[in-house]
């Protein structure tokens, strides 16, 4: 006999197949703080060899479970603590830990590997600085190793001298990898807010609070919840809402089924599922076509700051009842490049960059993967990523920055990066200067949300 | 181990058995079935159990979808448990 309704095995195998359901990722983390010792080459000894032993088995487990279950897991990945914190104890130089990263990304075949990162929040830490000063080479030397800085947070206000510095960084990182598509800032993201348990990269790592090794879980899925709502076009909103929350809740079951499965044949704790409807530059697996199956002629139109809130918190509310354990990101992502809907409206100037900023207080992460003209200055730069840490500090959330200044080219060029991270034009921005705004460096105080105690 | 086989494709005689024959073949029991035809597509959902199947699962998944192509069939064979967690509360 049969338990399972028939339209209920169709509509699994339809989600799959047809609208792009997938587990983006399972992400192992994985603590490296026993490996710092006095001498550097004997720590990256043995971070390269605890990588290797902890997730040796990582990738064919993820295959085994994709073809049992038959749901797609695009990516399994890898996040370490981060590195900053090893070169504080260990020292040397951060390059060599950036190739041992690399090394153990090869020996085990994953698929990226997150923690090349700083947390200044609040100022540098021995270390904080010479691993940031490095991570334009780290990004460029490297070709799986992903860099994140925490430059704020609600209850530690924003760190102006690291948002100083993270614009040239961003700048450098674009300039030195000029001859690969500029792909260096691509692999880099700066936090406001930063989870420590996020499965998504560029921003993954392994945050200090976290135990010694973990399994996350991302999950996706725009296509599915776009296809739900195209069979009620004419339902309220409030029904619309309800329907997102029923197709996050089914699809975050799957990510928990994923995640458990991992976790027990693996012998390593659970962690979380990120409920994150993360597109791919696939047509169908767009967020921006979320939007505007809700009635938005194209995304960036007025109305599309309510229409994504509404989605963001609905994905949340359907999500959180089905796993144990909610975290990393969890909402909606909207990163230009990598989402076709948004390329199409970037590219037809209804998206504009003011309006990705209002976006991104009510979405999940924040300007994600926003292609800017290659003459744009650090200061400016820097100016974006402080306004998005505002708007992250003031609204007890995670923003972040991750924009790709294209070297040599200019509004109305594209660049292309291939695979996930897509392609994208080069999109207008404000040029007036705030250099005197960034040049007084300091730090901007907490706000009143921070004293809840 | 219970595992649940769809196989959707156009009409033609004989789907059921090179099916079912293929199972057999691979030692595992069928144990329920249900089948339509609707407007020439053939439409068949079995509930198997898998837990003396003579290869790894995930093989056996593999290799019926890769016999379904060869017929012009869409054969997916995929653990009971993601339909399951997805449809159950």
């Amino acid at each position: 006999m049969i338990e399972i309704k028939t339209e209920d095995i169709l509509e699994t195998i339809g989600m799959i197949e047809n609208e792009n359901l997938d587990i983006r990722t399972i992400t192992m983390g994985i603590s490296l703080l026993d490996c710092a010792d006095s001498d550097p080459k004997k720590a990256c000894d043995k971070i390269y060899e605890k990588i290797v032993r902890k997730a040796e088995n990582l990738v064919k487990t993820g295959e085994d479970i994709e073809r049992e279950y038959g749901i797609p897991i695009i990516n399994k990945r890898v996040s370490v603590t981060p590195i900053s914190m090893l070169l504080a104890a260990s020292g040397g130089d951060p390059l060599l830990y950036a190739k041992t990263l690399e090394r153990a990304v090869d020996t085990i075949g994953v698929n990226f590997l997150g923690g090349y990162s700083a947390l200044v929040q609040k100022g540098f830490a021995k270390g904080d600085e010479a691993l940031i000063r490095s991570i334009p080479e780290a990004l460029d030397i490297t070709d799986h190793i992903c860099s994140s800085v925490n430059i704020g947070s609600t209850k530690t206000g924003i760190n102006m001298d690291a948002v100083k510095l993270m614009g040239q960084i961003v700048k450098e990182a674009a300039d030195i990898t000029a001859y690969k598509d500029c792909i260096g800032p691509a692999k880099l993201v700066v936090f406001c807010n930063a989870p420590e348990d996020n499965p998504f990269m560029a921003g993954a790592f392994h945050g200090p609070g976290e135990p010694d090794c973990v399994i996350n879980v991302g999950v996706s899925g725009p296509g599915v919840v776009r296809s739900a709502l195209t069979k009620i076009p004419d339902a309220n909103i409030t029904e619309v809402a309800e329907m997102v929350k029923r197709t996050a809740f089914k699809i975050t079951r799957v990510g928990q089924l994923v995640a458990n499965e991992a976790s027990r044949r693996l012998d390593v704790p659970f962690g979380i599922v990120d409920l994150s409807l993360a597109p791919t530059p696939a047509v169908g697996d767009s967020v921006a076509y979320i939007l505007e199956e809700m009635g938005l002629e194209q995304c960036g139109a007025h109305g599309t700051t309510a229409c994504l809130a509404l989605l963001n918190d609905a994905v949340k509310k359907g999500g959180v009842m089905a796993s144990s354990s909610v975290g990393g990101l969890s909402g909606a992502f909207i990163p230009v490049s990598e989402d076709a809907g948004m390329i199409k409206a970037a590219r037809s100037g209804c998206l504009k960059i003011e309006k990705l900023e209002a976006m991104t207080a009510v979405c999940s992460v924040g300007l994600d993967m926003i292609v800017i003209p290659g003459d744009t200055t650090p200061e400016v730069i820097s100016a974006i990523i402080a306004d998005e840490a505002a708007i992250g500090m003031v609204n007890s959330k995670t923003t972040a920055v991750r924009v790709i200044p294209a070297v040599g080219k200019n509004v109305g060029d594209e660049l292309s990066f291939g695979g996930l991270l897509g392609s994208g034009p080069v999109m207008p921005i404000n040029t007036a200067s705030p250099e005197k705004f960034i040049s007084r460096g300091g730090r901007i105080p907490a706000p009143l949300q921070s004293l809840k105690n | 181990m219970k595992a649940i086989i769809t196989v959707v494709g156009k009409d033609t005689v004989g789907i059921f058995a090179k099916v079912s024959n293929f199972i057999a073949d691979h030692n595992v029991n069928i144990d329920g079935v249900s089948q339509t035809v609707l407007d020439d597509t053939f439409c068949m959902i079995m509930s198997v159990d898998v837990a003396k199947c003579t290869i790894p699962f995930g093989e056996f998944a593999e290799s019926i979808k890769e016999a379904g192509e060869r017929n012009g069939l869409a054969i997916h064979a995929m653990h009971e448990d993601i339909f399951n967690s997805m449809h159950r509360i």
